[in-house]
């Protein structure tokens, strides 16, 4: 039904709106999932993260992230801030589009009243405005949410630097591993 | 046309031609409803002038079921298991398992990284590019030589790939949010955020570098500089403020400058005088595109000029139109082409110009997209015909010019 939320992250929502953290329970083995969350399972023999279809309300697509079972602190750490990065931008793209489209139909049925014109007309089409007269609502929309952005790019760039900081790391700590096991090996 | 247009993509530095090839298909898009978000029951209208009244035909519904035949049990059969289908206790397991399969596992396949790296750099903007960068080459007023023209090329189209990758690493939320842009490896999923940042150090420093110490190092520090314009400066002001459609103008305007310094070593009147026409073709180009995105602009979060000021967006378009004319005046005075030029791209100038007015005055879909278009054919056939008309060097060495006094004075002693 239009309004709840759909797609593979819909149940994710409620437990942030009731400030829980988006963390996976640990009695999930290979991948890190939230109970009540996708109804996708990975196959437990992968061993890379799965991208899914994009939400309904979000337009991203969710990822469903391989926990390995000799995971580092440091692979933890990544892990984490791209989970919660995930549940971040979940969350304000939803609120985002959803507030888009319902302040939208609110503006065409005010407009639309005041033209003195009938929701529907007379053969049941539903009346519509055309782009001018929607540009000064999508002008409003946008100054008044200026601000809301202007926080959300900020916070967007630092996590996007952290995490793509954090996968350098540990794509050099896992080189150098590699490394010094084929070394150790040649040696023997 | 329109289906040979959409192939035409122009650079990042010149920026949003890119929305091209998904444009026709964003207005193609709008006609049907939004399946992917909360159903509206407003639609917009695609009828700007008047709203159309849509008669509705109602179709008497034939009856499904035939009288039996001969043939009867198989057809029983068939009608059976499709009222089970329609019953409902099929279709539930359809969809998640249609889900399922939309479920992609994140491992780099290595045959696919072409593909993707392409995608990631905007292969047919790098090579838009390149193009306009090679119109600056051609223009300059020396001997051609192929090793620099090559080299030049080279590194204009690496730094391109680097800026672009950057761009897409900076975007992706918004990327995802936009129709045009929603299938972005990226995006998607099909390469890291890690894997893209190497992939533009590794494009973008070879590029420099190539710039730099194989052609001149003006030429590189121009690349440089238009690398950090477009990935430190343009992007993030796209959502901050309407002034990113001049710095983005400036972004398409350095190529074929760099073209002109490669070639020559010098930022001559001349070069600046190709980076003035790049610069005032960006914006009836933009403006008219983004007379159409205004709904994802504004849900997006971007500040445009289309969305915010509107009358300032078309005065501008029609502005630049108009400048054309007098730039093209301006390249004869600058000895860089003949005369012929200002002539012979009069007519193309002047049909840019009126449908810049009337984009100025009707202000609707259909005015900015006839301009839009004219912009993607425009551009292309000015840099043709001003190459047409380039002032060749004979004729300068004739009047006695700086680049041809030198030659004919050797002329002179060679004679006995």
């Amino acid at each position: 039904p239009p309004g709840c939320p759909g797609g593979a992250w819909g149940k994710m929502l409620p437990r942030l709106e009731r400030g829980e953290p988006a963390a996976p329970e640990p009695s999930l083995k290979s991948h890190g999932q939230a109970p009540g969350g996708p109804a996708f399972r990975p196959p437990a023999h992968s061993r890379h993260d799965w991208i899914g279809p994009p939400d309904r309300l979000s337009n991203l697509r969710p990822v469903i992230f391989h926990v390995p079972q000799d995971e580092s602190a440091l692979e933890r750490r990544l892990r984490e801030a791209r989970q919660d990065t995930q549940a971040w931008n979940q969350q304000f793209w939803a609120q985002q589009n959803a507030s888009f489209q319902q302040e939208k139909e609110e503006f065409i049925y005010s407009r639309l009243k005041a033209k003195g014109l009938a929701v529907r007309d007379e053969t049941g089409q539903k009346a519509t405005l055309n782009a001018e007269e929607m540009a000064d609502f999508y002008k409003d929309f946008l100054s008044k949410n200026f601000r809301k952005h202007m926080r959300y790019n900020r916070d967007w760039y630092k996590r996007n630097f952290t995490i793509t900081f954090l996968m350098g790391q540990v794509a050099l700590v896992r080189a150098l591993r590699w490394l010094r096991w084929k070394k150790k090996n040649v040696g023997d | 046309l329109s289906g040979k247009l959409r192939q035409f993509q122009a650079s990042p530095f010149v920026r949003r031609i890119r929305y091209v090839t998904q444009y026709n298909k964003d207005l193609s898009q709008r006609a049907k409803p939004k399946s992917d978000s909360v159903a509206s029951p407003f639609r917009e209208s695609q009828q700007l002038d008047q709203e159309k009244k849509v008669i509705h035909k109602i179709i008497p519904i034939s009856p499904v079921h035939q009288p039996l035949s001969k043939t009867s049990n198989r057809n029983e059969l068939r009608e059976m298991k499709l009222a089970a289908e329609i019953g409902g206790s099929a279709t539930p397991l359809r969809a998640e398992s249609k889900e399922e399969r939309q479920w992609k596992e994140m491992k780099l396949r290595l045959d696919d990284l072409p593909g993707i790296l392409a995608r990631l750099s905007k292969i047919k903007l790098t090579a838009l590019v390149v193009c306009t960068a090679s119109a600056g080459f051609a223009m300059a007023p020396v001997p051609f030589d192929l090793t620099c023209f090559l080299l030049a090329s080279l590194g204009t189209g690496l730094a391109s790939c680097a800026a672009n990758s950057i761009n897409q690493f900076f975007e992706v939320p918004f990327d995802s949010n936009m129709n045009r842009t929603k299938n972005r490896p990226l995006v998607r999923g099909q390469i890291s955020p890690l894997l893209a940042v190497c992939f533009a150090a590794s494009c973008g420093v070879p590029g420099i570098a190539l710039l730099t110490l194989g052609v001149n190092p003006l030429t590189g520090a121009l690349g440089a500089f238009n690398i950090f314009l477009y990935t430190c400066c343009y992007t993030p002001m796209k959502r901050m403020s309407i002034a990113n459609t001049w710095v983005g103008a400036v972004v398409g305007a350095i190529p074929p400058v760099m073209g002109w310094t490669a070639a020559t070593g010098s930022l001559d009147a001349g070069a600046l005088l190709l980076g003035g026409i790049l610069y005032s073709w960006q914006f009836p180009h933009f403006n008219a595109l983004s007379w159409g995105l205004r709904e994802d602009y504004s849900r997006g979060g971007y500040c445009m000029m289309s969305v915010t000021h509107p009358g300032l967006c078309r005065r501008v378009a029609l502005r630049h139109c108009v400048a054309l004319i007098g730039l093209s005046t301006v390249a004869p005075v600058l000895d860089i082409t003949t005369w012929t030029f200002p002539i012979i791209s009069l007519p193309i100038n002047l049909y840019i110009s009126y449908l810049g007015f009337r984009f100025y005055r009707d202000a609707d879909r259909s005015s900015s997209r006839k301009l839009f278009f004219c912009s993607l054919w425009h551009l292309p056939m000015l840099l043709l015909v001003m190459f047409s008309c380039k002032k060749s060097l004979l004729e300068k060495e004739e009047k006695g010019d700086l680049h041809g006094g030198n030659h004919g004075r050797a002329m002179e002693i060679r004679l006995p």
